[in-house]
């Protein structure tokens, strides 16, 4: 987003933005958590675009058996780096950025609790993500002939110890992510900090938007779990570098530990993504159902009940590794449970949007999409955790179509609902509804011809991570279907970055509150200013806007 | 509920300072829980010697430099609050000293096993696991020390004094999570682990 | 003589290795378990998004809309307690039928009278050990119908896994771990399948093949198997340049050299049907193809080009044409 062209926008430029050189110095040294938020939204943005080429690269691969277009080994590459790009780099930054922007204006702040700390962790993951790149270029040494890591985003054991993986690149996928670990940590202790010491009057806990109850659940998530990564990751670099052997096989270590510490934070970071996207929907979809949310309590109880759960069902990533019966059970129930409050949630969104009147503006229709899709998730999720389905689905397309359905048909879809729906707030300009519909529904197509083909390509035994497979199995044309999906997806980006681009050149002013909503951020002008409010507001309830708009009929009455 | 109300947090002694560092203590749990369950993990697993038994003795000095000094950091902080300088200096200095005490025997102890053991950390799995999970608590016993220096030399300076009371006391926090740390190492490796 | 040869051209096409057309237990106790399992959510997504498709429809808002706000419902303890108490009975339900299968499907020790398979998994082709009848092979596993198979996996290097969707679901192979698997296979006939966990640059090129015979079929194919390897008139030179070259340092042929372990047992390599983990098929110019460079077939394979003159990559090739 282009920051100097907006006119009259107090918290975008500065005195000292009118020159160029004083904009950037402005954005870098920034400690404003809009400014902040803003910065990792953009770059997880710019990650995804770099992530999606990846994603192209490999769909174009395999879209015909026997393909050359791609190296074994630069298709695995690719794999890593698309996987590794769009959970740290594209996932992580984007709903950090989210809570950043919008947690102070939610609770009636005028900033995080730790302005400095916060651009600290922007700039470790900014830092993080650079040295991850980094191994394109430099991972073999001063001879220019560079290579990306190629050991999977979850880098199992032995494969990533020193013994199979030479060179450096596994190195740089250590460091990068846990550079930007640092980041995800510093910038969870912020939202911790800030939710529960920077409310304004009235602002109890009872009150807290959805949106704020989730990510606090998601900050406590990411202290238990980015941890738990970070000292597997240093044991693998105490294993390359000083010789080590917590995963070395040769010297009595155990490769599946790795797998255990490494799902041990891999399942919690699914919700640490997917609970944000929650949080999105939870804004959205009630004010364009003109309703308020159905069931507060139950949906803060349900996402705490998820966080608690979320910490116990790790090794069903691991159902093929051999584990005894009474393990297998246990991980394969408590799984299932997992789907309990999810359907809460899910069913209350629903009742949120019965007896409403559904506004189908964009950021409703991903949330409608997201809903759908969601339920689709939810269920083959549910199949993937009765473990002798497992043995046969896991490691198959299947389980791709079905991560994807979570991160993509779940996280995605929640993300471009919020961008529409907060962009005339951060930058008081309206989008293109017309570019926005464009946007949604060529996505939509583009999702459901890539992903929902995939399952089936996995119920007919294509395993994941192969470069390329024979003619013989019958897998040929689905990966072709899947592959054309893909140019639906990129064409459905591409209207959302012309509608940002149009929003500047062709601007049309939002106002404080463009969707007529509740929540506090709505209160103060579009972009807010640097101090967020005039005066610091006085909540009565869990929609002060409602309460102003409806004098006679306030929410205070009815909690 | 009647609508006027105080903020949330008036009149709570959890500001966003005490919120910050316990955050960041129960993220340091889980990061050190990682390498003892580990070391716990790979006890008796190593597939050459030297082992546990063979090598390690109670730390008995060490364990006691490192938890009077949780009392000494307490005594000095106390003193700080009250506005009495030359205690708070002391407090502070002999907490530094009786820290780098600990560190002083965890160096000594280190040296023999390395020297005279043969073990470093590329031996076998007990190595592997006890120099990461020793080293690790150590160089966070090392951070605290570069803290309370710091703080000492301001207090002895005149520049910390008793309005930093509070932010000093944060800090303290940190101190006696390492030492808490201290109990769940010493149990780990020198009572279970031998 | 078995193998390649000795099966009709109709059993050795391939099938698309779906877990829904089984052939064995017990992939056909997953399949109904699944079956299950995937009615039951067939059942939920029929209702769900029937619930909230009717929502869409129903409350969009009309644009002659008042621009009044409907009615604002806070929520329902009753609605709440209703949809959370049938998940908690569906999950009881569904718990317990998984709990009744995973004891059922897992079994840890090897029945009575079973044919016991070490499979060792290298980066990247499997290496398969018949330890009751004293021989090895490679890539192709042949087995008895009607009778259970014990597989124990093992690991020479990462992990890898194995997955014959047809005959049961995968178990990974983990090195300084033995896990196990069973499979009793209930019609004959050959089915694929490949490595499911990812193993290196050549994890799509670990393929597997299985021919499930007739119990008499499959104990001469034993027998040939359990043969020295044959010395075939006329390809003496090639032989003798095979034992002198590096070859040996990898490949075991009984009967030749019987110190290499990285790399196949190739003394009935002409019985199988494919090369190099299935990444080709098996036949005289592929050999050639293979030898001259690995690479070339399979990017990355750890077999290196032995820079053999062309006149010797023929006799070589010509040699191991001969090793049926």
């Amino acid at each position: 987003m282009s920051a100097s062209s907006t006119p009259g926008n107090p918290s975008l430029t500065g005195g000292a933005g009118a020159t160029f050189a004083g904009s950037i110095h402005e954005w870098v040294t920034t400690v404003d958590h809009k400014r902040l938020g803003l910065l990792y939204i953009g770059s997880g943005l710019l990650f995804f675009l770099i992530g999606g080429v990846e994603a192209a690269l490999m769909r174009a691969q395999l879209a015909m058996p026997g393909n050359e277009l791609l190296e074994p080994q630069e298709f695995n590459r690719l794999f890593t780096m698309h996987g590794t790009t769009m959970v740290f780099l594209v996932g992580m930054p984007i709903i950090t950025g989210f809570g950043n922007y919008l947690i102070p204006l939610m609770i009636g702040a005028r900033d995080m609790a730790f302005p400095r700390l916060n651009a600290w962790g922007f700039w470790m993951f900014l830092f993080g993500g650079l040295v991850l790149y980094m191994s394109y270029f430099a991972s073999m040494g001063l001879y220019g002939a560079g290579t990306a890591p190629d050991v999977g985003w979850f880098a199992y054991a032995p494969l990533s110890g020193r013994a199979f993986s030479r060179g450096n690149a596994t190195d740089y996928w250590v460091l990068g992510i846990m550079i930007s670990g640092f980041g995800s940590i510093s910038g969870a202790v912020n939202m911790i900090a800030t939710t529960i010491t920077m409310r304004c009057r009235g602002m109890t806990m009872g009150r807290l938007p959805l949106f704020v109850w989730m990510m606090l659940v998601v900050s406590f998530l990411i202290l238990l779990a980015l941890p738990v990564l970070t000292a597997a990751q240093v044991m693998l670099l105490f294993d390359r570098f000083l010789g080590a052997h917590f995963f070395d096989t040769q010297a009595g270590g155990d490769a599946v530990l790795w797998q255990h510490f490494f799902w041990f934070f891999g399942h919690p970071e699914v919700y640490i993504l997917m609970i944000p996207g929650f949080a999105y929907a939870s804004e959205i979809i009630p004010v364009f159902s003109r309703k308020v949310i159905f069931g507060y309590s139950f949906m803060v109880a349900a996402t705490i009940a998820i966080g608690l759960v979320a910490v116990g069902v790790w090794a069903h990533h691991m159902f093929t590794v051999g584990m005894g019966r009474g393990l297998n059970i246990w991980f394969a129930v408590i799984t299932m449970v997992v789907g309990i409050p999810t359907g809460i949630k899910l069913f209350n969104w629903i009742a949120t949007m019965y007896g409403g009147k559904i506004q189908m503006k964009t950021p409703m229709l991903f949330c409608i999409g997201f809903l759908g899709q969601f339920l689709v998730a939810g269920l083959s999720g549910i199949l993937l955790s009765g473990a002798p389905l497992n043995w046969q689905l896991s490691d198959s397309y299947f389980v791709v179509a079905h991560f994807h359905f979570v991160l993509i048909g779940g996280l995605l879809f929640t993300i471009f609902a919020a961008l529409y729906y907060w962009f005339p707030k951060v930058t008081g300009l309206m989008l293109s509804e017309k570019l926005g519909r464009w946007h949604f529904w060529l996505f939509f197509v583009g999702f459901h011809v890539t992903f929902t083909t995939m399952h089936v390509q996995g119920i007919l035994g294509m395993p994941r991570r192969i470069y390329t497979y024979p003619g013989d199995r019958g897998w040929a044309i689905w990966n072709f279907i899947s592959s054309a999906g893909v140019v639906f997806q990129m064409a459905g980006v591409l209207c959302f970055l012309a509608a940002v681009v149009l929003a500047f050149k062709r601007p049309r002013r939002a106002g404080p509150d463009p969707w007529n909503a509740w929540t506090l951020e709505w209160s103060t002008s579009s972009p807010p200013p640097a101090y967020n409010f005039l005066t610091l507001p006085e909540v009565r309830s869990r929609r002060p806007l409602w309460d102003l708009k409806h004098p006679h009929d306030p929410d205070w009455e009815h909690e | 509920m009647t609508a006027a109300q105080a903020l949330p947090m008036e009149g709570s002694s959890w500001n966003r300072g005490r919120v910050g560092m316990a955050c960041l203590i129960f993220g340091e749990s889980t990061f050190f829980s990682i390498f003892v369950v580990a070391y716990l993990f790979y006890l008796g697993k190593s597939l050459s010697g030297p082992q546990p038994q063979d090598v390690l003795e109670f730390p008995l000095v060490a364990t006691v430099c490192l938890l009077s000094s949780s009392l000494t950091v307490v005594w000095g902080v106390r003193a700080l609050a009250a506005g009495r300088r030359w205690q708070a200096g002391l407090g502070l200095a002999l907490t530094v000293g009786l820290g780098a005490s600990f560190i002083g025997a965890t160096a000594l102890e280190w040296s023999r096993l390395i020297f005279q053991q043969g073990l470093a950390i590329d031996t076998n799995l007990f190595g592997t696991t006890f120099y990461s999970l020793v080293g690790f608590h150590a160089a966070h016993v090392i951070l605290g020390l570069m803290m309370l220096s710091g703080i000492g030399v301001g207090v002895a300076a005149g520049k910390v004094t008793a309005q930093h009371a509070e932010r000093v006391e944060i800090v303290s926090w940190y101190w006696h999570f390492v030492d808490a740390v201290w109990l769940v190492v010493l149990t780990t490796v020198y009572v279970v682990g031998v | 003589m078995l193998g390649a040869a000795g099966l009709a051209a109709a059993e050795t096409a391939v099938r698309t290795p779906a877990f829904f057309e089984p052939v064995a237990e017990p992939a056909g106790m997953i399949l109904d378990y699944g079956s299950l399992l995937v009615a039951t959510c067939l059942g939920i997504f029929i209702v769900v998004m029937g619930l909230l498709i009717f929502t869409i429809i129903r409350f969009r808002a009309s644009s002659a809309d008042d621009g009044l706000e409907p009615p604002q419902v806070y929520g329902s303890d009753q609605l709440e307690l209703a949809w959370t108490i049938v998940p908690v009975l569906l999950v009881v339900v569904l718990g317990l039928v998984t709990a009744g299968r995973i004891v059922a499907i897992q079994r840890d020790t090897a029945p009575e009278g079973s044919l016991s398979v070490r499979v060792v998994g290298h980066q990247w082709w499997w290496e398969l050990e018949y330890p009751g009848y004293g021989f090895t092979t490679a890539n192709e596993l042949h087995l008895p119908v009607d009778r259970t198979a014990f597989l124990e996996l093992e690991s020479q290097d990462v992990i890898h896994s194995f997955w014959l969707p047809q005959l049961s679901g995968k178990t990974d192979l983990i090195p300084n771990r033995r896990n196990v698997l069973w499979i009793e296979p209930k019609e004959t006939g050959m089915v694929v399948g490949q490595c499911a966990e990812y193993c290196g640059t050549q994890h799509a090129h670990m393929l597997l093949r299985v021919f499930v015979h007739e119990p008499d079929e499959f104990e001469r194919w034993a027998q040939e198997q359990q043969r020295q390897a044959r010395t075939a008139p006329g390809v003496e030179e090639g032989r003798a340049l095979f034992a002198r070259t590096a070859c040996v340092n990898c490949h075991t042929v009984r009967g030749v050299s019987e110190i290499g372990r990285f790399g196949p047992d190739l003394t009935h390599l002409m019985s199988r049907t494919t090369l190099a983990a299935g990444a080709a098929t098996n036949d005289r110019a592929n050999l050639v193809d293979w030898i001259t460079d690995p690479n070339h077939i399979k990017p990355g394979a750890r077999m290196p080009a032995m820079k053999l003159s062309e006149r010797e990559i023929g006799l070589v090739a010509g040699y191991l044409a001969s090793l049926d």
